[in-house]
């Protein structure tokens, strides 16, 4: 998801989806690209049946045919990791056939020409040949978008779990600002955020270079302001930290020692499984906070039993940056603690208790209205009572009679310092597990209906774990004619890195030089033993959505053939 | 039924089966879903369709039961059978037109969808309408439905002969007639198009 945070805030200043979603309803035309709505997104898949309802044109970029593929007006089976090529190609032809909004350019953004060039050599046919998808079809989509004032780009992990996921969502916003397609009622590009509030753990200072308010760590004024706000002086504060992979590399190469984790289960949802174990076998120390006893916190020192959401009250930010309340419902069972009155408790062990006074979650939220005051993630203004009174409250909210912001740069003003959005020039670059003779099969991760990110609370659900018990290898009949493998047969899949062995699930729903797994799953049914650890160099997401595989039919689950 | 009406829309059907685990939860019926869902031809297609029982105007399930343990409401709902009087017999799963009346051997019990009566006969909606996110399954208005949406509500069905009316309603493209599954309904024999007839 960092990766559109990134490009957004690189383009748009912002990090934050422009819409609320009930725009999507509005639109005339709809791309979704890299988002398997129906499946991982699926309240929002109503707003878009709302605009197919009323006329609206529906595209859908993808390697799997996915559920809302089937209503789709155009369907581009993408290849793995190419979507920049797709992207490129259809900013190609918006500005070969003047399809482009040039007052728009000229006055509301910055970089536009090199931006042009950049995709100059990008033609459909050159697209078409990378990415496997028919020159006409990027042409039609090109034209759909381009002519449309009412048009979306929708997006999320397919695009952004790339070495390249940021310059994916930045060709995605720099359609959208060619177009003119930005700041109005349907019209937008949109960064489908997931998780509950996948959106406010940027806001609140928790990502490791970002302070509250969506500040960055290294600018000397918001140093200056948090740190007042928190009673310290701005030297106390950290420099920016690593994200998650690179914890686990630093964990590997032993620089870090001490791990406390909250609600994380990266055994299962970090790239190269085996690796991640090795690292959390060398740490000197490990905490964990959790609900359940997940595979990672079998490897801890101490476990903290902590909260699932119903149990603790607090506000969250969703999908459309509205802040809303989540009501508690039950008690923490037995021992089980509320997760702030864990930290607090650990800030007061540790000797900083007198910063965090708390005795209730409202008190922190407080904190974070102040802290976050003139930031872009603006929570000043945004008040329980505005917040039950108006279910949610869209930031930036500066004051407290300001009513919050549904849609942001409707006044064609973007958050930069010269109010500008700006045009970022693209570049393509092969992924960073690339197929060749021996690994020739393009293998992609992502997840299924019925389970839920590594599975911690879904793979304990038995109901859910009867609608998909587990992980299955979606594979075309004409791939799976070559290897003579059936649905139900037992398929080792080898990456660079390791083999895992499935079951094979035959389906026309896939590209016939792609296979997929779901991830939900640990052990030796964990997709992520085959992916790799390459980041995008300025996001730091790994590259889940394209590895390169082998595959071989076996007899036994074992791996044996 | 307080001005709703049943729709279900399979186009708009996504696959999540929150409807089934819906259902499941209720305790009228012991747990079990009365969904039907499938997956259309998985190898071929993603397409899935959850739908519930049609609610037959006259129901095929009530006129074969020799124990008279299917009963149709006031209000057009066709109640699952009853308890003390269904003999197991499958006459109804095998008579339904739908495919919608299962037998339960645990309890050698008839079971299916009774629009969960307990609620929708005080005006609530029925759970599987209350959690479809797609508005796959929709409980709401006509009015509702012709205002928003672009394909027509149909509840004639046609099985060979038999024509069926149905209290819930299909989503049909908005050109579509009744709906037919038999294909002598849609031969053409020399001057004179045959005609479904009805009983």
């Amino acid at each position: 998801m960092v990766s559109a945070g990134t490009a957004y805030k690189a383009a748009l200043g912002v990090d934050r989806a422009p819409n609320p979603w009930n725009d999507i309803s509005e639109a005339e035309v709809l791309m979704v690209i890299g988002a398997n709505i129906g499946e991982c997104a699926p309240i929002t898949t109503d707003y878009i049946w709302r605009a197919r309802d009323k006329g609206a044109k529906l595209i859908v970029a993808d390697p799997r045919f996915t559920p809302i593929a089937r209503n789709a007006d155009l369907y581009l089976p993408v290849r793995p990791g190419t979507d920049l090529a797709l992207l490129m190609a259809m900013l190609h032809v918006i500005i070969r056939d003047g399809l482009t909004d040039q007052a728009f350019i000229e006055a509301h953004t910055t970089g536009f020409e090199k931006t042009a060039e950049s995709v100059e050599s990008w033609n459909p046919r050159r697209a078409g040949e990378v990415s496997g998808v028919a020159p006409e079809a990027i042409e039609k989509a090109a034209h759909l978008i381009g002519e449309s004032r009412r048009a979306m780009l929708m997006h999320a992990r397919g695009l952004e779990h790339q070495s390249k996921g940021v310059e994916n969502c930045e060709a995605v916003v720099a359609i959208a600002l060619a177009t003119g397609n930005i700041g109005r009622e349907g019209a937008g590009p949109i960064m489908v955020t997931g998780q509950g509030n996948g959106q406010g753990g940027r806001e609140y200072g928790q990502k490791c270079d970002q302070l509250p308010g969506q500040r960055s760590l290294t600018d000397p004024a918001a140093r200056e302001h948090v740190a007042r706000v928190w009673g310290i002086s701005p030297e106390e504060l950290p420099a920016p930290g690593y994200t998650a992979v690179e914890i686990m590399n630093a964990i590997h190469s032993g620089e870090i020692k001490g791990l406390l984790s909250i609600c994380f289960n990266p055994l299962v949802s970090l790239p190269d499984a085996n690796f991640t174990r090795e690292a959390l076998e060398k740490l000197e120390f490990f905490g964990v906070i959790d609900f359940f006893l997940s595979e990672t916190a079998a490897h801890a020192d101490v476990v903290l039993a902590g909260s699932l959401q119903e149990e603790e009250e607090g506000v969250t930010a969703n999908v459309e940056a509205r802040v809303i309340h989540i009501q508690k419902a039950v008690d923490p069972p037995g021992n089980a603690r509320t997760d702030s009155s864990i930290i607090c408790d650990l800030a007061r062990r540790l000797g900083r208790g007198e910063y965090f006074p708390f005795n209730e979650p409202r008190e922190i939220f407080e904190e974070l209205r102040l802290a976050s005051q003139g930031g872009f993630a603006d929570y000043y203004g945004i008040t329980y009572e505005k917040i039950d009174r108006q279910m949610g409250v869209f930031w930036p909210c500066p004051t407290l009679d300001h009513p919050g912001t549904p849609r942001l740069f409707e006044d064609g003003r973007f958050f930069h310092p010269d109010g500008k959005a700006h045009f970022m020039s693209l570049a393509w670059r092969d992924s960073g597990d690339p197929v060749d003779a021996q690994f020739s099969i393009y293998l992609t991760t992502g997840r299924v209906v019925s389970q839920y990110l590594s599975g911690t609370q879904t793979r304990r659900i038995g109901a859910l774990v009867d609608q998909y018990p587990e992980p299955k290898l979606e594979i075309h009949p004409l791939l799976a004619a070559q290897y003579g493998i059936s649905t139900g047969d037992w398929v080792t899949i080898t990456s660079r890195r390791a083999a895992i062995t499935l079951q094979a699930m035959v389906v026309r729903t896939i590209r016939p030089d792609t296979v997929f797994i779901p991830y939900h799953w640990p052990g030796g049914r964990s997709a992520n033993r085959l992916t790799h650890r390459t980041l995008d160099p300025r996001s730091k997401i790994p590259e889940y959505k394209v590895s390169a595989c082998r595959i071989e039919k076996v007899t036994a689950p074992g791996g044996l053939s | 039924m307080f001005g709703m009406e049943f729709y279900v829309d399979p186009s708009r059907c996504i696959g999540c089966q929150s409807c089934l685990k819906a259902c499941e939860e209720c305790d009228t019926h012991r747990g079990i879903s009365m969904i039907n869902f499938d997956f259309v031809d998985r190898k071929e297609s993603i397409a899935t369709a959850a739908y519930v029982c049609w609610h037959c105007d006259d129901p095929t399930c009530a006129q074969v039961c020799p124990a008279d343990a299917i009963k149709k409401y006031e209000d057009g709902i066709v109640g699952s059978s009853l308890k003390p009087r269904c003999i197991g017999c499958s006459n109804c799963v095998l008579a339904c037109p739908f495919g919608i009346p299962k037998l339960v051997p645990e309890y050698e019990q008839m079971m299916k969808c009774d629009m969960c009566y307990d609620r929708t006969s005080v005006g609530k909606k029925p759970m599987c309408a209350t959690v479809c996110p797609s508005q796959a399954l929709s409980y709401v208005t006509p009015e509702t439905i012709a205002a928003t949406r672009r394909e027509k509500p149909v509840n004639t069905f046609w099985f060979g002969n038999q024509k069926i009316t149905t209290k819930v309603y299909m989503m049909a493209p908005a050109d579509a007639g009744d709906i037919t599954i038999d294909v002598a309904d849609y031969t053409w024999e020399g001057e004179h198009e045959l005609v479904p007839q009805a009983f």
